[in-house]
């Protein structure tokens, strides 16, 4: 995942005027419209944190994809692909899709079957109370610090972009998120996805046809990536990368075990600011959809964003050298060359848009971890689920004052958080192993998990320190995370067998539904008409995803 | 409108928010001057991005019209107690 990494104030101004503030003024409306209906709809805890598990899965699915569709996502992969070339799409086809439909076909059963109410709860009930704390306190930690990282991030842009203060940003858009989280829930957050994913793309695809128009079409803009700096190597994904003589200087055993597998795994199946959104489906088979709907708009995305990336590399002479923009400055340039006003209030619309709704998604995780995993089941867990209503508002408001703090340490310390932000891309990697390793041996045991578990973590916040100190030399950070997340899942294997081999498994009765081949016959089928069809099929779906994206590398090998 | 507790249709929002916008772009795009038009390379941007979210916000509401949210097959209400 891309760094946060600061927008320079200069150059960037935008001719904003009167009519793309209405625009944006509509668009906060109608988002704080949708928190106050969307309150009308919550009376219970589980529509307060789950959506009433009541969505169906294009809602669901398009939510999940959004939720890691923030801004500095956007942002970060246009600048990879100003800076990386076409090898940028690995981030999508090979680091994305195939963990989203393992996801969907194979992890999702068993998560939304158990009717956990969030991951660290599932590692309860798979294992014990303290790798539920572990996992649960490691996750809030982290949500809370991204997002005053995205909140910070939108103040450098909303600055550099409009003018405005830093912190008038960074306050205005956490009271936004506030307001419409701690009216709606998790209802809010996906809605405001979803129509934060529409507008996002209303506001790329013009950036898209006018870049390529100036540029010359789709051949004009390979023949000018070729004479520039990237090269012919800017044009392939695959070529080289028997070596690492090209742009990423990645070989591709890094870019299959390290990419599509470890990191890639352990941030979709695992993280549970993604999985919330599919747990809120109405039934299983949405649940199992949720990813694998997200799976075929994540395969097309690159279009809005490595292309403006390649057109502004042709177009900005001195993009990301000294004294020049920098990469992450690539799709705010071409907003100030391209848009006049009222596309270009549309733009700044869906940038901000998507800036609020990956701090939402953190939030919203947030606040149910905290109050589930963390007060409930490890303080007080003896009250009415009114009462866990209002703690998880309280949780909210909690979880953005905390944020909007995160936001100015981040101003304060720039370096310490893009370094966080970096750990935190790998940090996924030794829950994926607990998990995968829990769900297909059911041998292991309660304690191997909490020591598999927190022996991984460790090892991920060590071998980056021991990086970042120089003790280690990986060469690029991005060789860093891949080393730090490999390292992080093997020692969390290894741990995890040793310690199971000393330790007495769980009672079978215990694992029922929660591990391979021992499925829980007292659940009840939730099947709805017409989930039988061959296009509600998770297993068909999915393959095809999987086909498409592998036949979308043909033309760029 | 069914039961209270039942969430609005996020269709509908879409839809709505995307004809606002659309209209607002298409009025827009009709009185572009020269100068707007030649930014975005002599494509009249506003009017045609306005079109297209007309026809997507139309599109939304069409979908919400013709297909009503699918009624829940097991009891939806009861679903918040089963713990």
């Amino acid at each position: 995942m891309p760094d946060a990494q600061l927008l320079a104030a200069q150059d960037l101004r935008l001719d904003v005027n009167l009519l793309d503030y209405v625009i944006l003024a509509l668009y906060f409306l109608v988002v704080l419209g949708i928190g106050f209906a969307a309150r009308r709809a919550v009376r219970t805890s589980l529509d307060f944190f789950l959506s009433g598990r009541a969505l169906p899965a294009w809602i669901t699915g398009l939510a999940f994809m959004s939720a890691n569709l923030g801004a500095t996502e956007i942002l970060g992969m246009a600048a990879n692909g100003a800076q990386y070339g076409l090898m940028t799409v690995h981030y999508y086809w090979i680091g994305a899709v195939p963990a989203m439909v393992f996801l969907g076909v194979v992890m999702m059963p068993f998560y939304y079957r158990s009717k956990v109410h969030s991951v660290p709860e599932f590692m309860r009930r798979r294992f014990n109370g303290a790798t539920q704390l572990l996992n649960a306190s490691t996750f809030a930690l982290a949500q809370i610090l991204i997002a005053g990282i995205n909140l910070y991030a939108l103040g450098l842009v909303m600055d550099a972009l409009l003018g405005w203060p830093l912190w008038v940003s960074i306050i205005v858009a956490a009271a936004i998120v506030l307001a419409y989280i701690t009216l709606g829930g998790l209802s809010s957050a996906i809605y405001n996805e979803v129509m934060q994913f529409f507008v996002i793309v209303a506001a790329l695809v013009p950036i898209v046809v006018i870049g390529l128009t100036r540029v010359g079409g789709f051949s004009g803009l390979g023949e000018k990536v070729k004479q520039g700096v990237l090269g012919e190597g800017g044009l392939h994904t695959w070529a080289q990368t028997g070596g690492t003589d090209n742009p990423m200087s990645a070989n591709w055993i890094g870019l299959v075990l390290g990419l599509g597998f470890v990191l890639s795994f352990g941030y979709w199946t695992t993280n549970f600011a993604e999985v919330q959104r599919a747990l809120s489906a109405r039934n299983t088979n949405a649940a199992r959809l949720t990813p694998i709907v997200a799976a075929y708009p994540k395969l097309v995305i690159p279009i809005v964003t490595v292309i403006p990336g390649l057109v502004a590399v042709v177009l900005f002479g001195n993009l990301g050298k000294d004294g020049g923009p920098t990469y992450n400055e690539a799709i705010p340039l071409l907003m100030n060359e391209f848009l006049p006003n009222g596309v270009l209030g549309i733009a700044v619309t869906g940038l901000l848009a998507s800036f609020m709704a990956g701090v939402a998604a953190n939030i919203s995780g947030f606040n149910t971890v905290f109050t589930y995993d963390i007060w409930k089941s490890h303080v007080n867990g003896d009250h009415s689920d009114e009462w866990y209503v209002r703690l998880g508002r309280i949780a909210t408001t909690g979880g953005i004052v905390a944020g909007i703090g995160a936001a100015f340490i981040a101003a304060g310390f720039s370096n310490i958080m893009n370094y966080l932000q970096s750990l935190f891309s790998f940090f996924n990697a030794p829950l994926f192993a607990t998990f995968i390793i829990g769900l297909f041996w059911r041998r292991m045991t309660a304690w191997a998990g909490f020591w598999g578990l927190l022996s991984g973590t460790v090892c991920a916040f060590a071998s980056y320190i021991l990086y970042k100190t120089g003790v280690l030399d990986f060469g690029t950070e991005l060789n860093a995370s891949f080393w730090g997340a490999g390292i992080a899942f093997v020692v969390d294997a290894i741990v995890s067998v040793v310690v199971t081999l000393v330790t007495t498994p769980k009672p079978q009765s215990e694992l029922r539904g929660l591990v391979y081949g021992l499925s829980d016959a007292s659940l009840s089928d939730d099947a709805l008409a017409g989930d039988a069809a061959w296009y509600r099929s998770p297993v068909i779906l999915g393959a095809g995803a999987v086909v498409l994206a592998a036949a979308f590398y043909l033309p760029f090998l | 409108m069914a039961a209270p507790q039942r969430l609005f249709d996020i269709r509908r929002v879409i839809g709505g928010l995307f004809l606002l916008y659309g209209l607002i772009l298409t009025v827009t795009g009709l009185f572009d001057g020269a100068q707007e038009i030649q930014k975005a390379e002599g494509i009249r941007i506003n009017l045609w991005t306005g079109i297209a979210m007309l026809v997507v916000g139309g599109a939304f509401l069409l979908w919400e019209r013709l297909r009503p949210a699918d009624a829940p097959a097991s009891s939806d209400a009861s679903s918040g107690d089963e713990e």
